[in-house]
């Protein structure tokens, strides 16, 4: 049983109460009709799958129902630390993770 | 040697004390033609097709820990090719085709046990999609069927068929050749077989990094040192998107931990085995005598080999309601495995952008059952650098081209 700190509620809780969500940092492309069909299916279907620590996103379902982004190893689930959505967008490590999940498609959002 | 009767009775004259090991321990060449990474029920498979079928004979198996001591060894060994759509059932089902004489053909009693598999309805929309998937079968020439209640509470009288549940049993779907077998011994049976055909099997070996020179594989780095290939497979599980991204290829797939258990051995009560994937469980009896029992995929992606209780405490509510008595026994042991899971819940065989490179992954919750036919398949798709007629579809293409093969419904309990 996972235990996340939902950072909107401000408490730990199980994981039964939170919905995961996806590896984090997948951006909608701004302009999906000029991707070629291998980056559309690349954002669609494509996920980095990484054995290590990652950030991905989870939902609090049964509290604040907000999205949240959790940094976890996943090889041990240790969770390093959740931050809001707001949080993550300015932290560097996350920036850092997230150009490399969206690698394909950010060739066409300039 | 030959597993016969009459080297049975030669060795017990001499006290059984001149057996040989079933597989050669082998000691990593410099280079191969073919070179499998993992060392699971799929992968020696692959190797053994390779070494009889296609006479490719200079193969090495690489293991990052020991045969069959991943999913293979840790799996609910059903087998059964009950599938909706064409693309994926033909494959299933050529893999029952070849359950059938396994053990002849690996010399190697691999268990086979040809008991049954019965897919529960439980609402009118299960029992729409039950018939639906059963037609389909049979136009696959799959053998396949509905049973109405009064006939299951007469096959499965243990079994909870009262009309006064919380999930009423409408019928099921029923295919005869559906079953189990000895998940062990089709590891060894495959390794045997084909180290005997001169397959190299090299354990405890982690494939490390590979060599990729003008978008053809030439090499991989393992923690035995290089080795040249000229052609490679990679046919890992749980693990697919960290070998592809040592080539650079990003897959669809994502990792979950599925989990299982086991009872303590209790006297023979059921003969078949039951799947419900409205209530979320499916069970078996082992020949030891223990319930072999699992559920649904884990919430959350992941490697660790963990898996969260209330996961396994709906699995357990899901089979208490199904099997009463069983609410009384105790379970021995649980575990989970790593599986690798596509959108489609169908698998990809095929090439991948890498020349050269093939990839055999996305068999989620249900690998075991095609372990023979998922081999045969890849194996000719590696000698022959293209597609067997039996995997054509199921590249990893169609997630460019969109033309998915939806097998959600038919994929059984753990996939969602």
């Amino acid at each position: 049983m996972l235990l996340i700190h939902c950072p909107y509620c401000g408490e730990k809780r199980e994981e039964e109460e939170f919905t995961y969500d996806n590896e984090a940092g997948i951006v909608r492309p701004t302009d999906p009709e000029d991707l070629t069909d291998e980056e559309w299916g690349d954002y669609v279907f494509g996920r980095q799958n990484l054995c290590g620590p990652i950030y991905e996103s989870w939902v609090h379902t049964a509290g604040c129902r907000k999205f949240l982004i959790v940094k976890r190893d996943n090889s041990n689930n240790k969770i390093d630390k959740t931050m809001t959505v707001q949080e993550a967008s300015a932290d560097k490590n996350y920036q850092e993770f997230n150009s490399t999940a969206n690698s394909n498609i950010k060739k066409t959002n300039k | 040697m030959r597993y016969s009767f009459f080297n049975l009775l030669k060795q017990s004259f001499n006290g059984h004390k001149s057996w040989e090991p079933a597989w050669k321990e082998a000691k990593l060449k410099p280079h191969y033609d073919v070179i499998i990474i993992g060392g699971g029920g799929h992968g020696l498979a692959t190797a053994y097709y390779l070494a009889k079928e296609l006479k490719i004979r200079n193969v090495a198996v690489l293991e990052k820990g020991y045969i069959g001591g991943g999913n293979t060894g840790r799996n609910t060994t059903i087998i059964r090719s009950n599938y909706l759509r064409d693309e994926s059932a033909k494959l299933y089902n050529h893999a029952v085709d070849l359950w059938q004489d396994l053990t002849r053909e690996l010399n190697f009693n691999v268990m086979y046990s040809s008991r049954g598999v019965y897919n529960l309805g439980h609402s009118l929309q299960d029992m729409r999609n039950i018939e639906r998937r059963v037609g389909a079968n049979i136009l696959n020439g799959i053998d396949s069927e509905v049973v109405l209640p009064d006939e299951l509470k007469r096959r499965i009288p243990i079994m909870n068929t009262s009309s006064k549940t919380r999930y009423p049993i409408l019928g099921a779907s029923y295919q005869k050749k559906g079953g189990v077998a000895r998940h062990d011994a089709v590891a060894w049976g495959f390794a045997r077989a084909a180290s005997k055909l001169g397959v190299d099997i090299v354990q405890n070996c982690e494939v490390t990094g590979m060599q990729v020179q003008q978008g053809q594989i030439k090499g991989l780095q393992t923690s035995k040192g290089e080795v040249q290939a000229d052609k490679v497979g990679i046919v890992v599980a749980g693990h697919s998107s960290v070998l592809a991204a040592m080539a650079g290829i990003r897959l669809p797939v994502i990792s979950r931990p599925l989990q299982a258990f086991v009872s303590e051995p209790l006297k023979p009560i059921l003969n078949t085995v039951v799947m419900s994937s409205q209530v979320h469980g499916y069970i078996s009896q082992s020949n030891k005598g223990d319930l072999v029992i699992g559920g649904g995929v884990d919430g959350y992606t992941g490697y660790s080999q963990r898996g969260s209780p209330h996961t396994l405490e709906h699995t357990v509510q899901a089979m208490i309601e199904l099997f009463p008595f069983i609410s009384r026994v105790r379970m021995n042991r649980q575990w989970a495995g790593i599986v690798d899971i596509l959108p489609d819940a169908c698998p990809i065989v095929g090439k991948t952008p890498v020349k050269n490179l093939y990839i055999n992954c996305g068999w989620g919750t249900g690998g075991f059952k095609a372990t023979p036919g998922a081999g045969h398949v890849f194996a000719h798709t590696i000698a022959n650098d293209e597609p067997h007629k039996l995997n054509s579809a199921l590249t990893l293409d169609r997630f460019i081209s969109g033309a998915l093969v939806d097998e959600q419904g038919a994929s059984g309990v753990a996939q969602h």
